[in-house]
């Protein structure tokens, strides 16, 4: 392996290293919410679907826990990113999306 | 943990953090935070962390003018590793009806009178500011670029961090569930990891500061609502200020990452301690928010959550001492703004705490208000 290890991107969304986030685990963060808050990793578009498990692991192995004890943090609506445009277009009750133009009404409406 | 200290401080949200740094500041040696789960899970790790000194009262603007100060110049202050990320990039406070333009042209009046630069705007000028603005059915706005917003993360943090480097303890996942009193004075909390003598307590819990309060005997009026917000992908720069309007209900700011951190007010909210998120809230926002900015069409929501406000009866915070209480202080009610007042309320309540005259006269804004019938008035809240 050529690449230092700590040069290892964990969380590919936010662009953070391993490096970075062994930093904020020895300076204390015993939790995925902590190392999330100091470092943005797992707040990116995928929301921590492959870094989540990598934290928890260097999290574990850092304070000589299983895996399963490192209190995981919270899945967050929505599930997959979604545009504000086709939120706006979506009728209540139904759910569906239409073709109306949300501009043609006042901001003030 | 320590079993004894001169000051527990209750809650490690950004309010909690300030105070107990300031009191290590001042020189209290021995200063122990508790908080029942991990720094900023309260309402501080949900805030939209915006920073304002445009505000209606004479009482709001000059304490939050006290607190910007202090935001200037806190990355520095606190010897953070990481960055707090308070930009000041102004408000742009935005007005829909002729009623709301009064008032906003007052409020400018009275910042003048205080120091506070804010300017009023036409809607063309507003649109100088803000490009991608949609000023349709606009009144006018004002813009104060002294107003800004910080990472709440970080800030609270590095509070934190500072107030261990002064001999600070932190205890996280530690819940206080009683305090003794000896007398009339506070003498002991009960934390789920041991007791800590202590002839000084600080009720910082934000939503819980009820039933803390009530750990002493002290009944605070207030009650806790849900405010949902949510967070876009990164992208390139799209505006400066933090846009705000009282009739939209909206704020949104663009972070120095990119993402966007928008939220919106609604007013059949159930008192509670709910902090779900509900579809209806995406729908909303991106409605009100898709036309006044049309490009956010393109911009995709990649997390929403919601976080507590509490509110007191004149939507203003309590702070400081109860007759009858020894050795209690309490920073609590903030109404949905206790982030831009947590650098100067915690200043103000450690110097309290070690005697000395506060730096500015916060003596209006006790519990005892409520029975006085001395409420304060502020004309420009969300
Ligand atoms: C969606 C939203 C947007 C907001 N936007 C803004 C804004 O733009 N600008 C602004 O200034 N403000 C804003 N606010 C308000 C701001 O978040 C709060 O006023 C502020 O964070 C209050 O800080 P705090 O430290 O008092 O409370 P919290 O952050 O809630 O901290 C209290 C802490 O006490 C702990 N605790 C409670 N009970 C106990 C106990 N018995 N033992 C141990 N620990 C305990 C809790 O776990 C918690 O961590 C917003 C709030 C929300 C919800």
């Amino acid at each position: 392996m050529s690449k230092n290890e700590e040069d290892i991107i964990v969380c590919r969304c936010e662009d953070i290293t391993l490096g970075e986030i062994r930093k904020v685990i020895r300076e204390g963060a015993t939790t995925l919410d902590e190392v999330k808050r100091i470092t943005r990793a797992g707040m990116g578009p995928c929301q921590g679907r492959t870094c989540r498990l990598l934290v928890a692991g260097e999290i574990a192995n850092y304070l000589g826990k299983p895996v399963s004890e490192i209190l995981q943090s919270s899945y967050r609506p929505p599930f997959k990113p979604v545009k504000m445009g086709d939120l706006a277009q979506i009728h209540e009750g139904n759910g569906d999306c239409c073709d109306c133009d949300s501009e043609e009404e006042g901001v003030n409406s | 943990m320590r079993s004894s200290a001169d000051v527990v401080v209750i809650g490690g949200g950004v309010v909690g953090a300030s105070i107990a740094y300031n009191l290590a500041k001042q020189g209290v040696k021995d200063v122990v935070l508790c908080e029942k789960d991990t720094f900023a899970n309260g309402s501080t790790g949900r805030c939209g962390a915006g920073v304002r000194e445009q505000w209606g009262s004479e009482g709001n603007i000059r304490i939050c003018k006290a607190s910007i100060d202090i935001f200037e110049n806190l990355q520095e202050e606190l010897d953070y590793d990481y960055d707090i990320e308070f930009v000041q990039k102004g408000y742009l406070m935005m007005a829909y009806t002729e009623k709301e333009w009064d008032q906003f042209q007052k409020n400018v009046e009275v910042q003048h009178r205080l120091g506070v630069n804010s300017i009023l705007c036409t809607p063309e000028e507003a649109k100088e500011i803000v490009p991608v603005l949609n000023t349709e059915g606009m009144f006018g706005a004002t813009y104060n670029a002294r107003d800004g917003h910080a990472n709440p993360f970080h800030t609270t943090n590095a509070y934190l961090k500072a107030f261990e480097r002064l001999g600070g303890e932190v205890n996280d996942f530690t819940e206080v569930t009683g305090i003794e009193k000896r007398g009339d004075k506070v003498a002991k909390v009960k934390t789920t990891k041991g007791d800590i003598s202590a002839p000084v307590v600080v009720n910082a819990a934000g939503p819980w500061a009820a039933p803390v309060g009530s750990m002493v005997g002290v009944e605070l009026p207030v009650y806790t609502e849900r405010h949902q917000i949510l967070v876009t992908e990164a992208v390139g720069h799209l505006f400066d200020p933090m846009l705000m309007s009282f009739s939209l209900g909206i704020y949104c700011q663009q972070t120095p990452h990119g993402s966007l951190v928008m939220g919106i007010g609604d007013p059949n909210e159930p008192k509670g301690y709910d902090i779900g998120q509900s579809w209806q809230f995406l729908k909303k926002m991106s409605d009100v928010m898709c036309r006044l900015v049309p490009a956010l069409k393109g911009v995709r929501v990649v997390r929403q959550w919601s976080g507590l406000y509490t509110i007191s009866p004149d939507a203003h915070p309590i702070l400081g001492t109860v007759p009858g209480v020894d050795g209690y202080y309490q920073a609590v009610g903030f109404s949905g703004h206790g982030f831009m007042l947590a650098p100067i309320v915690g200043k103000l309540i450690s110097e309290m705490i070690v005697g000395k005259e506060p730096s500015i006269d916060i003596s209006d804004l006790d519990l005892g208000r409520f029975e006085r019938g001395d409420l304060r008035v502020e004309p420009s809240v969300v």
